[in-house]
């Protein structure tokens, strides 16, 4: 079952063609990552199944519901691309209020960030690392059927992207269907399907060793570079 | 309309309010200091003094909140928590009246202490009924809330946001009746003045202090101020939007 499904979605922004005619789908309980390089309209298709962005045409399908439908807010986490908290509050203010909204306890979810030591400290004093943890972890709190997250691992050491991708691979475990925006190739290889953008087309999806295999690439770079210029495998 | 929704919006705007000391202290003092000023500079007219501090005690709580609610809610439309609200539960109403809520109490202790100043300290007739006149203060306070939080849709940044104070609060400030009695203005600027909800509430404050009883008049601007603020709040929520073309 697809916990999103899109097709022929049409997005224009100030004239622009952003999404030209999409079509895809994101496995239920899967780890699907959107790739592409900045400019190929990831956060725009983000904010779509969000229900943040208008679209000109298309059918916009999430969690069997359309895109924007009001019960969907209870059931959806989305982090910005830049993290939207508040900077003057703490971390575990800025989560309860999260929680508060989503009718839930605020439980673990700032160990679950990494950020088990840092509850009390403001956002203001904090990593721009850090800052992101607590973006995510207020889209945790909702317990969410459908997590969308737009670069959450921008910024942070190895050591903690690992640990973050540890930590979507058990959401997903338990049934949690996550879709993560990046544009760093390596951390494709993580994920269980792959979606590629670039200039508002979708030019793949598939699974990482698939797609590797199909384009006869060595790594995640490779593969886009070939689908882009079209080389055979 | 989710009561728990407001009161969580409510009391994270105050956690926030209560980190900026500065703020809260200028909110504070900056009244009372303007009023002993006043006192000050008209030692020798004793009766100016009561004539316009009622006056004074109007204006100030709504050019605060006006310029408070504007900056911070340009704030949250540029730095993405807007949106991000608007993707939860939580709903256009609740977040509307959870900032009214907060600046309406900030402005119930700026009211009191200001309020204390002017009647404790330097002087001013007491007024038909102390608890009217906070409620009419408070009352000022979610319209400015109110207006600001409107115009904060027309306002890319803070620094324009600032700009929409003297635009909409000057006009009022001369045609309210604090510089020149309404009765004595050019007809059109009196009929002008009918129409900007501060003029009702200068004239309710003027009402309230040296009289023995509250009238139907007070009653009646202190409806008027509401009812404008709620009607600001109506529309301040309608410039929320949850989608972008």
């Amino acid at each position: 079952m697809a916990s999103v499904e899109v097709s022929g979605l049409t997005v224009r922004r100030g004239g622009k063609l952003v999404l030209a005619g999409i079509d895809l789908s994101v496995p239920a309980g899967s780890v699907t990552g959107l790739l592409g390089p900045s400019g190929s309209g990831k956060t725009t298709l983000l904010r779509v199944l969000v229900g943040a962005q208008r679209f000109r045409s298309g059918r916009v399908q999430v969690l069997g519901r359309p895109a924007g439908h009001r019960s969907l807010r209870a059931e959806i986490g989305y982090t910005t691309q830049a993290p939207s908290v508040y900077p003057d509050l703490t971390a575990r203010e800025n989560v309860r209020y999260h929680a508060q909204l989503h009718g839930r306890p605020v439980g673990r979810v700032l160990q679950d960030v990494g950020l088990g030591g840092e509850a009390d400290r403001l956002v203001r004093a904090m990593s721009g690392g850090q800052v992101s943890r607590v973006s995510l972890a207020c889209a945790l709190v909702g317990q969410p059927r459908l997590l969308l997250l737009d670069e959450p691992t921008v910024g942070l050491d190895p050591v903690l992207r690992r640990d973050l991708w540890a930590l979507f691979r058990a959401l997903a475990a338990g049934g949690v269907t996550v879709l993560v925006s990046s544009h760093v190739m390596d951390e494709a290889t993580r994920c269980d399907r792959l979606l590629l953008l670039r200039e508002g087309r979708l030019i793949a999806e598939d699974s990482p060793d698939n797609l590797l295999a199909s384009t006869g690439a060595t790594g995640m770079d490779d593969a886009f570079l070939r689908l882009v210029e079209g080389v055979p495998a | 309309m989710n009561a728990a929704f407001v009161a969580a919006t409510t009391s994270r705007v105050l956690t926030q309010l209560r980190r900026d000391r500065r703020t809260i202290a200028l909110v504070l003092v900056v009244p009372c200091l303007l009023l002993w000023l006043f006192h000050e500079v008209f030692a020798d007219q004793p009766l100016v003094f009561q004539a316009t501090a009622p006056a004074m005690l109007g204006v100030f709580p709504f050019v605060t909140m006006f310029l408070v609610t504007s900056v911070i809610m340009v704030r949250e439309r540029t730095s993405g928590t807007l949106e991000r609200l608007l993707t939860t539960p939580l709903g256009k109403a609740d977040l509307v009246l959870g900032y009214a809520l907060a600046f309406g109490l900030l402005a119930g202790v700026q009211a009191l202490v200001a309020a204390g100043v002017a009647l404790g300290l330097l002087g001013l007739d007491q007024p038909a009924s102390v608890p009217v006149l906070l409620l009419l203060t408070v009352g000022n306070a979610v319209l400015g809330a109110a207006l600001g939080l409107g115009l904060s849709a027309l306002a890319r940044t803070e620094f324009q946001a600032v700009q929409f104070m003297p635009a909409v609060v000057l006009p009022q400030f001369l045609l309210c009746g604090l510089l020149v009695p309404t009765d004595r203005m050019a007809t059109w600027l009196d009929w002008l003045s009918r129409v900007l909800p501060l003029r009702y509430a200068v004239e309710g404050m003027d009402r309230l202090t040296g009289a023995a009883a509250v009238t139907g008049l007070v009653w009646r601007d202190l409806i008027v101020v509401l009812g404008c603020a709620l009607v600001a709040l109506l529309l301040g929520a309608t410039t929320l939007r949850r989608t972008t073309a």
